[in-house]
């Protein structure tokens, strides 16, 4: 419940608090600068989908490139222009794709995609509330995305290119026009796209944190939020702790960049002349960058883990195993986080001491998260398990997070790391923990909770095959990575045979070319059936899942305000599947223990 | 024309599985499956279920099978004392993870297998079991601890300050290439800085300093076999970094903040032409932190020799000056005051 009133309309009738009361909203306050939370939701998801085709078609020119280094890809130049000579991709823009691939991915898919989407949707409707603390600073977040997103796509066009430098950005490089041609307008462009991206997750993430702090229905304590909700709103915790030291790093950039300051820049020759910059650090922005970067992966990969969790007790019918335990992990997980970035700079030169104390928080990391894998699995362990599509989802995300989780445990022993850091090891090792792993979870996001968001459900036939295509090109695209890792090869190389130490592999990487194109190919399908189902899809009905969850005591299309009537009391915690004695294998959290006498346990029996 | 064919045929495509998608459908409608609750369709969770249990097995076979076979070219020859350290904790790490990686996943999809719905079976519920979770946090807790100190040991070697006795040698990343200095007989470095580069002296070397007067710049790195190698390592334009995957070395040279790596080689080339069997062989320095344009192609060839050829070799190097006679005018008019004024410098330097 608001208790602003800011609209857009000065109709004085607008009342906000009245929700039963139905008044008209005319088309651009419904759908396009709506408060609605659900509708906000959905524009996030719709943009996060745009975006993952963009990032995703970038990856396949580039992984064309390197599939096949000696071939010409003529039939690109309609759509590349310059950037394509003879058939030959400019290695400047090779770099700029996987510079944008990366960027893109990581923040404006699984950030803003992914949170944006699903912590606006379930947190008021799994707490039991009416709508976001602040709806305008809701629709606020979700426009300054959009606006973040419009300069960030006119960068991919602009002549000198998109930025160049790497999604990290790390200056000299992304400084210095002279040095790529990306590091001209493109990273200007950037760095205001980031800056205003920045704004919109933080108006985001105060609005989570409020609401989960402040509008739980009666009845909902801590102790009885579903996992997504944890999983939000430790997420939002997160953002709002690390993304303004981001803001401040792209900030001081900007100053260098255009301003004449010497916060990144120190010693350096470039271009014929030798640049007046004096005593600033180069590895400065790397500890400012990595200070947001590694909460950064916890943001993407933390409101997986919630919804996971989530449709793995559903569909298993079972409890989500140590639910207590599951909190505290991802606790753990928060507050570890904070104190691991410098293990992405082992061999920059710091201190090595300090590597030995990065070396062993960043080890201690694994502990809390093989008690969530232990978990899920414990979870299957004697369900009755419905493979819905939400549910192999969640199965395979589980699976490529434990081998992509792995290969963390080497890659943070700072010893090993000198080997393996910046080659295909790393690549393979976050691809499948935070790339493959995170975009798992949000599918599996979007086919459980579509029914609540469209009101019709998505066909499960076309799921199950581009489940299947998706499964099995994301090992066959991330797995042989590791041995090319493991044999050194550098990342953001556009090509490796100038090397005799690289001249193998290349039928391995033609191989991981074929199997990124079907993948990509696969979302096709899953595109279809998304925009299918959402017109022409079967009616859901109110509880599709026989799921426990407040969202689902909704109707099946929820209003402004979420339910018709009075927002329900909660009673018990959400994960009351198949309770020895009761009748149904699943009791809705808004069920008082007073009508489920037969399957209570001793103390809650005073409950009744 | 055959674009207008190709795009006929995949509209074609498209129409077909389209209306294969509606058929399905309506079949589905027919057989009634749409009315039970999604997910406990017996065909569906058959199917799935089985090509879970059946990605396990063949996706486990495949992943075995081009492990081996991609082991010869997984494993680059090595060629430092401290590479088998690292080499030897990793694979004792891969062995670790791997048995928690086949545990782990074998369970995942056996129970997901077994215990798929059936329509006369309830779940059990188990909300959670304390023992059994302190169990399972302590285990790998334990497991890490372990590997954290067997880190820290190979790390602080590692990391351990150079002999003093090391040969050194200057590295110097540029885009896109490596440019190399050795301190010559006197063993000191001349001081340099990017205020003296020019087209000729390209490492910023200041010759008014007598220590670089000796100092020789080659076109390959030649080291010897066998005795302590340190890099001194810096860039003068963007970050790059100097990776050897042979000597399992790695550091970034960053412009303004000088950094160093030291390893003994423990193979020769020549030895190693003949272990790999390659007469061609050579020991490469490749950079592995994004520079621009020519990122890839940052390649530099490393020698090692056995340490009477190294002897050698360094004698029949002259001093670069010797070679840029002509630099030295540019020194001669302003050294006097440039001199007095970098010492300062470089005192207040070690003071701090």
């Amino acid at each position: 419940m608001s208790s602003t009133d800011i609209s857009l309309n000065k109709d004085v009738h607008h009342a906000h608090d009245e929700h039963d009361h139905h008044h008209d909203q005319n088309f651009f306050e419904k759908y396009i600068f709506s408060q609605d939370h659900k509708v906000i939701a959905k524009q996030f998801l719709f943009a996060g989908i745009f975006w993952g085709f963009v990032g995703g078609f970038l990856s396949i020119i580039f992984r064309l490139q390197l599939g096949w280094p000696e071939a010409t890809f003529t039939f690109l130049e309609p759509i590349l222009g310059n950037w394509i000579v003879n058939g030959k991709l400019d290695p400047e823009f090779y770099l700029a794709l996987v510079t944008m691939h990366g960027t893109i991915m990581v923040f404006f898919v699984l950030t803003a995609g992914l949170s944006g989407t699903f912590s606006n949707f379930l947190i008021p409707l799994q707490i039991g509330a009416r709508d976001m603390a602040s709806g305008f600073m809701n629709m606020l977040s979700f426009w300054i995305f959009f606006l973040a997103s419009v300069i960030m796509f006119t960068s991919l066009f602009i002549e000198t290119g998109p930025a160049g430098g790497g999604w990290t950005v790390y200056p000299p490089l992304s400084a210095l026009p002279q040095a790529i041609s990306g590091s001209a307008m493109g990273m200007t462009l950037w760095l205001v796209s980031m800056a205003l991206f920045i704004v919109s997750q933080l108006l985001g993430g105060v609005n989570y944190i409020t609401t989960v702090i402040n509008l739980r229905t009666k009845g909902m304590s801590m102790t009885k939020l579903p996992l997504t909700i944890w999983s939000f709103f430790l997420t939002a915790i997160l953002g709002l702790l690390s993304f303004p030291v981001l803001f401040s790093a792209a900030l001081l950039l900007i100053f260098d960049r255009s301003f004449g300051t010497s916060f990144y820049l120190s010693d350096i020759y470039i271009a014929g002349e030798a640049l007046a910059h004096t005593g600033g650090s180069a590895i400065l922005f790397q500890h400012l960058f990595w200070f947001l970067g590694h909460p950064e992966v916890y943001i993407v990969i933390l409101p997986t883990f919630g919804i996971v969790s989530e449709v793995i007790a559903t569909n298993s019918r079972k409890p989500i195993f140590g639910y207590r335990a599951m909190i505290g992990s991802m606790l753990g997980i928060s507050l570890l986080s904070f104190v691991v970035w410098a293990h992405h700079m082992f061999v920059t030169g710091m201190n090595p001491f300090l590597g030995s104390v990065f070396m062993f928080l960043t080890l201690i990391i694994a502990v809390p998260s093989a008690v969530k894998v232990f978990n899920w699995i414990a979870t299957l362990w004697r369900g009755n398990i419905r493979f819905t599509t939400a549910m192999m989802f969640a199965i395979a995300f589980v699976s490529l997070f434990i081998s992509g989780g792995l290969t963390g445990i080497i890659l943070g022993n700072s010893a090993l790391d000198i080997q393996l850091h910046d080659t295909y090891f790393v690549i393979a090792h976050f691809h499948l923990v935070m790339g493959a792993a995170a975009f798992f979870g949000m599918f599996c996001g979007i086919y459980h909770w579509f029914p609540k968001m469209f009101g019709r459900m998505m066909d499960e036939k076309l799921g199950f095959i581009h489940f299947w295509l998706t499964f099995l090109s994301a090992y066959l695209v991330f797995m042989p990575m590791h041995y090319i890792g493991i044999a050194g090869f550098p990342r953001r190389y556009y090509s490796w045979t100038g090397f005799d130490a690289f001249n193998t592999f290349t039928d391995l990487n033609s191989f991981i070319s074929i199997a990124a194109i079907l993948g990509f190919t696969a979302q096709l399908i899953f595109l279809f059936n998304f925009i299918y189902s959402i017109f022409k899809g079967r009616r859901a009905t109110a509880n599709p899942w026989h799921s426990n969850t407040l969202e689902w005591t909704t109707p099946v299309n929820p209003g402004h305000g979420n339910w018709p009537g009075e927002i329900p009391t909660v009673y018990r915690w959400p994960y009351d599947y198949s309770k020895p004695g009761a009748a149904e294998d699943y009791i809705p959290q808004n069920v008082p223990f007073s009508q489920t006498q037969s399957s209570n346990l001793p103390y809650e029996r005073d409950l009744e | 024309m055959i674009t207008f064919a190709i795009g006929l045929s995949i509209v074609l495509l498209l129409v077909i599985l389209f209306l294969l998608f509606r058929i399905g459908t309506l079949a589905s409608i027919f057989r009634g499956s749409t009315q039970r609750a999604v997910g406990t369709t017996k065909t569906s969770n058959k199917v799935n279920s089985l090509l879970l249990l059946l990605f396990l097995i063949g996706g486990g076979a495949a992943f075995a099978w081009s492990f081996a076979d991609s082991w010869e070219n997984m494993n680059q020859p090595l060629a430092s004392v401290h590479g088998a350290w690292t080499d030897s904790l990793f694979w004792t790490t891969m062995i670790v993870i791997g048995i928690v990686f086949v545990i782990t996943q074998i369970l995942l999809f056996w129970y997901s297998y077994k215990y798929q719905h059936k329509d006369d079976k309830r779940a059990y519920y188990y909300p959670h079991n304390n023992k059994l979770e302190i169990v399972w946090t302590m285990i790998p807790a334990v497991v890490m601890a372990l590997l954290v100190f067997a880190g820290w040991k190979t790390w602080a070697n590692i990391t351990s300050a150079a002999p003093a006795d090391a040969v050194v040698v200057e590295v110097m990343g540029k885009q896109f290439s490596w440019l190399v200095r050795y301190p010559g007989a006197d063993g000191k470095l001349g001081e340099a800085s990017v205020n003296f580069i020019d087209a000729t002296n390209e490492m910023g070397v200041n010759f008014s300093d007598p220590n670089a007067m000796d100092d020789f710049m080659p076109r390959e790195i030649h080291v010897p076999k066998g005795k302590p190698v340190l890099l001194k390592i810096r860039s003068r334009d963007v970050i790059h970094s100097v990776f050897l995957p042979h000597f399992r070395v790695k550091m970034d040279a960053v412009p303004g903040m000088p950094t160093k790596f030291w390893f003994v080689p423990s193979k020769t080339t020549a030895e190693m032409r003949t272990e790999t069997g390659n007469p061609e062989f050579n020991y490469e320095v490749a950079c592995t932190e994004i520079c621009g344009r020519g990122h890839f192609a940052m390649r530099f060839i490393l020698v090692v020799d056995e340490p009477e050829e190294y002897e050698e070799w360094l004698a029949s190097q002259t001093p670069f000056i010797e070679q840029n006679p002509q630099l030295l005018t540019k020194f001669i008019h302003d050294s006097k005051d440039q001199v007095v004024l970098e010492k300062s410098a470089e005192e207040v330097k070690t003071e701090l």
